[in-house]
């Protein structure tokens, strides 16, 4: 794959920063200080619809820094997403508290359903915000890194090691979906009421979340911009190119990947977190191997290698999405499908890589 | 509106006048009103003067009424609806080849539209089975009486034992005479004789049958205070040692069935996997659309079908090739117009397949709608195979099987002996040399490609025999096929089949204790460690292809 | 490998997409002389397969209501979305629906999942719901009305047909692994357990969606349903499982007479992709069959078959849900003389219209409706044939009386107590913060 040239990279780095800088200001700021009848004030829709996109940029960025800089090809990333987002969901249930249909003041309403008496051990210290934000981490980072270890201290690697990332997000996918297990089953978590005391509906906390995500996503996206160019984002760079040789070379590759793929699903887990307030929901649904390898198209229809074109396939994508399935609710999936073949045809690089020939045709 | 219940015996006294009838044939004119009058009720009535009049209908000694009976449970019963007529009529294509219910008269062919079928209630069905079962013990062909026995077995009383008995002295043939003698057997472990039950007891315990194990089971049982149902501790020792030998025998037949199930589930996995083993495993290319030719495989079945109608055995055969055709030419295209660009960077055709996956979803959607389709299966390929009331195999399953064994072994044989299969295996080795070599090697890859496509279509005709036929037919079987593939070693065709068929008895031997969706889970948990333990799977691929 | 011609031709391919869109997004016309109606069915996905039937309805619907004059002289508008069967997607899209479309009702939803998803918005925004399909109760929300069967306008009169008239002793309980099976297995354990039924006499079963190898299963059930006693089943399998489900129980030999399916999800829209041999007399109960002989149905059955322009498609319960509820919500806005959501919530309750198989259907204070239960035989047409109904129509209940839990709470949405989750026993109304 091409790489561009450092010149224009910093270039286009500092527009997409620099939009995002703007986004996450300027819209929950509008919102704060105008009134809700004003133009300068942004729906509701637009700011949960934009909010979304970003934590999707978010997880898109992660995918990128394992399979554009390190060549792993995970098809299982969502699952990291999901549990990020269920530690989350997890903190918000608990917040319920009495509210809930039965009003019991410590079981969430499925498990009332189900005929539970108490609680179950994992659900305990959830109803800890700051346990459960080291939770949104700890959970998908361990799963990561127990997956991780086995899986590259025994060379597993291509297409043996995206085939077993999708056989363990569809194993989750069929555990979460089990009644027994205590997520609330094909449901999930639902009906949400406060977010560290203060109503999760309301302008205030959406415009915050919103705020949040902004801001995770330029940091997630400065730390990874940081460790790309630092000797170890050149050695993972350099994996992704040619392994044994890094291996003959003495260095201990499986602890380079083990490090980038840990280090990813727990960015994957802060932007699952942040999507389910937002959203209002988690259910396994998310753990479906589509939806993983639907990230994997955001990487690749953005340019992957290049963090920033994941961020743009991520919005673009999801974009489309939004206005093809209200536009056009029967011939959307023709024009998505059709977007696929096109870009992979015509755009190897993805839209960062027609972005950068255009920038060099007009240079030239 | 609740419809009052049978009156058990109703129908036995009827079809004793009906007997007498047939034997006494000759007033045929004077019996025509009521007849007509009978009829006009089945005609219109609501289902329970539909009940009544069916018992009238036997009661008339009409020598049609048999003839109509059987007609109404065989669903051939039909009303012609412009002259409200009650006729008997044999489905041709969407038409049927009607007579008069009454006369006989041959009328001709009508079309479907013009007729009304004559509906039944389970009740109904089930009380015509035996007033038509009694009428046909005394029939002359063999099958009619075995099956007429076996439909009376249930519930009999001194009556019909009576009938049973006086079949027996003068019933010719052994299955018939078994049959019924199981039954007489059945009723002596009632009897009010001690040496009668253990003698019953004694020659039932041979017999693999459930309703001795359900008679034995209530003589052994305790009830709710702890006290034996049976008084008599000799009869209960005796059924006890028969119970024991009956679910000796009930284990063995158990863990059989369990190996075919297991089976015909892998090869269900087989199927639908081995051409993504030629694409994936041989080519090196992620073939997300993989699932949806299968999927047209599923609906060429289906249009076959349509056209016709009436050769429902012949459409599958013929679904056969037709799905393989059309499927590699699909394939083919697919290979042409997108995949040929994008060798080289395997990882890419994920993405463009994924889009096609996606493109021709919404197509069948557009084209079929997004309602599943119905494909009917045909006579030889529904039902089971009863080798005993404990064990039988299910037919669909059966042909499955031994198809997925065919498609593979002819798979192999043209890998192995055609030149197609050379070249496609040149290719798969070593490209570059393999274009040295003269080998046209962009027409072995549309080849290859076509091939996988062609088996992934011939694998949808049989999903069609088992599942729905609609848009997501696919999706539900691609992430299994990818494990299969993985799991057997990529580019081994023999290993996909080992794995299919290991997968598939792992899956059915844990289902009894675990619950069909952990199951699943612990198949899927054992293939991750599986394969960090054998990082290329099962068989894996040697020498310098296997690096890149 | 490509020329420059081919690269600028495609990148006007790619964009000129996007930026129709765009504009389409960015400037939405407000059209104020309509009144818009949303239908939120997924047209994609796995749930397009029963959804898609059910945009078209209301499509039918508006169309016909146009024709008639509109609605408070104004002319009704659909505006049709796709949330792709994705639950959160459904939130969005209604949330969309609600702020940028401004709609006055929305329709849709099918799954319990999807309706769960979509309550928080519908309720943050003061929408309306009808929502369609059958579901487990155990809510009641002051935007959402239920024009579906509650549980006891479905499962308890269909056991009770198959304790009382096929004296059914032992009972199986198959269902998909998610909320509606649940309650109501829960549910119907609770009543055949209240009936005299020994536990020993009660099989569960769970499997996952889209469960396509049910041999061992079935296996399972004919052991069962072997034991001498009369073996029921009682399906709340859901959608795509069901094909296989009844395949593999026909090549079993498990034929209706002797262990008879009653199912809760199969309709005649899913036995159109059926092919049904192998299920005839097999039983399903709903409150709405297309066999069923009024000259109503035989009208609304024609202006289908009209408006969709094919003489096979069949009619089928969620569609005359749909179609009661739509006329219920324009006798309410005729009522009430406005649009205005907390006006229409209010003109709703008590609002009658005719059902399609005779009596007449009546808006509850629980926001559930009033419907005849029927049961039907399956026959090899994939139409049913009544044998059992109920001779006049069961009041919805939206908490159940059988659940001990539900046992003591009541939905009543007019004052004084004018609440979803109000509990007799401790007066208070719990549970929702609006």
């Amino acid at each position: 794959m091409k790489l561009l040239t450092l010149a224009s990279q910093d270039k286009t780095r500092a527009t997409v920063l620099s939009v995002l800088a703007a986004i996450t200001i300027i819209i929950p700021l509008c919102n704060v200080l105008t009134p809700a009848d004003s133009a300068l004030h942004f729906s509701a829709y637009t700011v949960s619809v934009i909010g979304k996109y970003l934590t999707f940029a978010l997880l898109g960025l992660s995918l990128d820094l394992v399979w554009g800089y390190c060549g792993i090809l995970a098809l299982g990333h969502g699952a990291f997403f999901a549990l990020g987002g269920y530690a989350m969901g997890m903190y918000l249930m608990r917040q319920i508290g009495t509210r809930g249909v039965y009003g019991d003041p410590l079981l969430p309403d499925f498990m009332v359903f189900l005929n539970w008496k108490e609680l179950p051990w994992f659900w305990y210290g959830f109803d800890n915000f700051a346990f459960a934000m080291l939770m949104v981490l700890l959970v998908p980072g361990t799963l990561a890194f127990v997956f991780g270890w086995l899986a590259f201290r025994s060379r597993v690697t291509g297409v043996y090691l995206s085939i077993i990332t999708q056989a363990l997000t569809y194993a989750l996918l069929l555990a979460f979906f089990r009644n027994e297990m205590g997520f609330g089953g094909n449901n999930g978590l639902t009906d949400f009421k406060d977010i560290l005391g203060f109503n999760i509906q309301s302008e205030g906390v959406r415009s915050m979340l919103f705020f949040l995500s902004g801001v995770a996503l330029i940091g997630a996206f400065l730390l990874c911009s940081w460790i790309t160019s630092t000797k170890l984002g050149r050695v993972v760079t350099a994996i992704r190119d040619q392994e044994s040789r890094v291996r003959f070379l003495g260095y201990r590759v499986e602890m380079f990947k083990l490090w980038v793929f840990t280090f990813a699903a727990m960015l994957a887990g802060v932007a699952g977190a942040l999507y389910v307030p937002q959203v209002g929901i988690i259910n396994p649904s998310e753990f479906s191997p589509l939806n993983s390898l639907e990230i994997v198209i955001w990487v690749a229809m953005g340019g992957r290698g290049t963090l920033y074109g994941a961020i743009i396939g991520a919005v673009v994508v999801n974009y489309s999405k939004t206005v093809l399935t209200g536009l056009l609710p029967d011939a959307w999936l023709y024009i998505l499908g059709g977007l696929f073949i096109v870009v992979t045809l015509l755009l190897p690089d993805g839209i960062v890589g027609l972005l950068q020939r255009k920038l060099k045709e007009q240079a030239a | 509106m609740n419809i009052p219940a049978n009156k058990p015996l109703s129908y036995g006294l009827a079809v004793l006048m009906l007997l007498f009838s047939m034997l006494a044939h000759s007033e045929t004119d004077a019996t025509q009103q009521p007849l007509q009058d009978a009829l006009a009720a089945i005609k219109q009535g609501s289902m329970s003067e539909r009940e009544q009049a069916i018992n009238h209908l036997v009661e008339l000694k009409h020598p049609r009424s048999l003839v109509i009976l059987q007609a109404l449970l065989a669903g051939k019963l039909l009303v012609v609806k412009d002259q409200d007529k009650l006729v008997i009529g044999d489905a041709i294509d969407q038409d049927y080849n009607i007579v008069d219910a009454v006369s006989n008269e041959k009328l001709g062919i009508i079309s479907a539209e013009q007729v009304g079928k004559i509906n039944l209630t389970n009740k109904l069905r089930s009380n015509l089975r035996k007033i038509i079962g009694e009428l046909e013990l005394n029939a002359d062909d063999d099958a009619v009486r075995l099956a007429a026995v076996k439909a009376m077995d249930k519930e009999v009383d001194a009556r019909l034992l009576d009938l049973f008995k006086q079949r027996l002295a003068v019933e010719q043939n052994a299955d018939v005479k078994e049959a019924i003698e199981n039954i007489l057997l059945l009723q002596q472990m009632d009897s009010a004789d001690k040496n009668e039950r253990m003698a019953a007891i004694t020659q039932l315990q041979s017999h693999d049958s459930l309703d001795v194990v359900n008679k034995l089971k209530a003589i052994t049982e305790k009830d709710a205070d702890g006290n034996y149902a049976e008084a008599d501790s000799d009869i209960r020792n005796i059924a006890d040692a028969a119970l024991t030998e009956i679910n000796g025998r009930l284990r063995l037949y158990s863990s059989i069935e369990t190996v075919f199930f297991g089976l015909s589930l892998g090869a269900v996995l087989v199927l639908s996997a081995i051409g993504l083993a030629i694409t994936f495993g041989v080519m090196g290319v992620i073939n997300m659309a993989h699932g949806e030719l299968m999927m047209i495989g599923a609906y060429t079945t289906y249009v076959i079908q349509q056209l016709m109608p009436n050769y429902l055995g012949l459409s599958i055969i013929l679904s056969i090739p037709a799905a393989f055709l059309i499927s590699a030419l699909v394939g083919i295209a697919i290979e042409r117009g997108i995949i040929r660009f994008l060798y080289g960077r395997p990882l890419e055709t994920l993405l463009a397949t994924f889009g096609v996956s996606l493109f021709l979803q919404q197509t069948v959607r557009s084209i079929f709608s997004p309602l599943n389709r119905s494909v009917a299966t045909p006579e030889w390929m529904s039902g089971s195979w009863q080798i005993n009331d404990f064990l039988s195999l299910t037919w669909n399953r059966f042909y499955i099987l031994i198809f997925c064994l065919i498609v593979f072994v002819l798979l192999m044989q043209i890998l192995k002996h055609t030149k197609l299969g050379l070249e496609v295996r040149a290719v798969a080795q070593n490209r570059r040399m393999a274009k040295a070599m003269g080998i046209p090697t962009a027409q072995v890859d549309a080849m290859t490609f076509g091939l996988g496509s062609g088996i992934a279509g011939v694998a949808g005709v049989a999903l069609s025999q088992i599942t729905n036929v609609g848009p997501n037919l696919g999706q539900s079987y691609i992430v299994d096929s990818f494990m299969v593939v993985v799991f057997g070693g990529v580019g081994n065709l023999l290993g996909t089949l080992v794995a299919g068929f290991s997968l598939g008895i792992a899956n059915k031997f844990l289902e009894p204790f675990a619950g069909a969706v952990l199951a699943k889970i612990l198949v899927l948990v054992f293939i991750i460690l599986f394969i960090q333990k054998r990082p290329r799977g099962l068989f894996p691929q040697k020498g310098r292809a296997a690096d890149s | 490998m490509f020329n420059t011609n081919s690269k600028r031709f495609s990148k006007k391919m790619l964009l000129a997409p996007i930026a129709a869109a765009a504009m389409a997004f960015f400037s939405t016309v407000h059209a104020e002389d309509t009144i818009k109606v949303g239908v939120l069915h997924s047209l994609s996905g796995t749930m397009a397969i029963s959804e898609t039937t059910l945009k078209d309805t209301m499509l039918m619907l508006i169309d016909e209501q146009n024709k008639k004059g509109g609605l408070l002289g104004k002319k009704l508008e659909a505006v049709v979305v796709d949330p792709a069967s994705n639950w959160p997607l459904f939130a969005e899209k209604a949330r969309e629906l609600l702020t940028k479309d401004k709609v006055s009702a929305i329709f849709g939803c099918w799954t319990s999942v999807s309706r769960k998803s979509v309550l928080p918005v519908i309720e943050e925004l003061n929408g309306i719901l009808f929502y369609p399909v059958q579901y487990e109760g155990e809510e009641s929300s002051k935007n959402v009305f239920y024009t579906g069967a509650a549980p006891n306008q479905q499962a308890i009169p269909a056991v009770d047909y198959l304790m009382n008239d096929l004296k059914v002793k032992r009972w199986v309980l198959a269902g998909t692994d998610y909320v509606y099976p649940r309650t109501t297995n829960k549910i119907l354990e609770a009543y055949l357990k209240a009936k005299g039924v020994n536990k020993k006499d009660i099989m569960i079963n769970y499997t996952p969606f889209g469960h396509s190898d049910w041999q061992s299963i079935v296996a399972d059930i004919k052991k069962f349903g072997s034991a001498g006693k009369k073996t029921a089943v009682v399906s709340t399998i859901n959608g795509d499982a069901n094909v296989p489900f009844y395949k593999e129980l026909g090549n079993q030999g498990v034929s209706a007479e002797n262990i008879p399916v009653v199912a809760f999800s199969v309709g005649e829209e899913e036995l159109s992709g059926i092919d049904t041999k192998p299920l005839v007399g097999h039983l399903a109960a709903w409150n709405y069959f297309m066999s069923v002989d009024t000259t109503k149905n035989a009208a609304f059955i024609k202006q289908w078959k009209d408006y969709i322009k094919n003489p096979k498609r069949v009619t089928n319960d969620p569609m005359e849900a749909h179609y009661i509820g739509f006329n219920m919500w324009v006798k309410a806005v005729e009522k009430a003389g406005t649009t205005d959501p907390d006006a229409v919530q209010k003109a709703l309750i008590g609002v009658e219209y005719p059902n399609l198989t005779g009596g007449v259907a009546k808006m509850l204070p629980n926001h559930h409706i009033s419907k005849p239960v029927l049961i039907g035989e399956i026959q090899d047409d994939g139409q049913f044939v009544t044998v059992w109904q109920t001779n006049k129509v069961v009041d919805g209940d939206a908490w159940s009386d059988f659940l001990p839990e539900s046992k003591p709470i009541i939905a009543d949405w007019t004052a004084p107590i004018s609440c979803g989750n109000y509990n007799t026993k401790t007066k208070k109304c719990s549970g929702q913060n609006y």
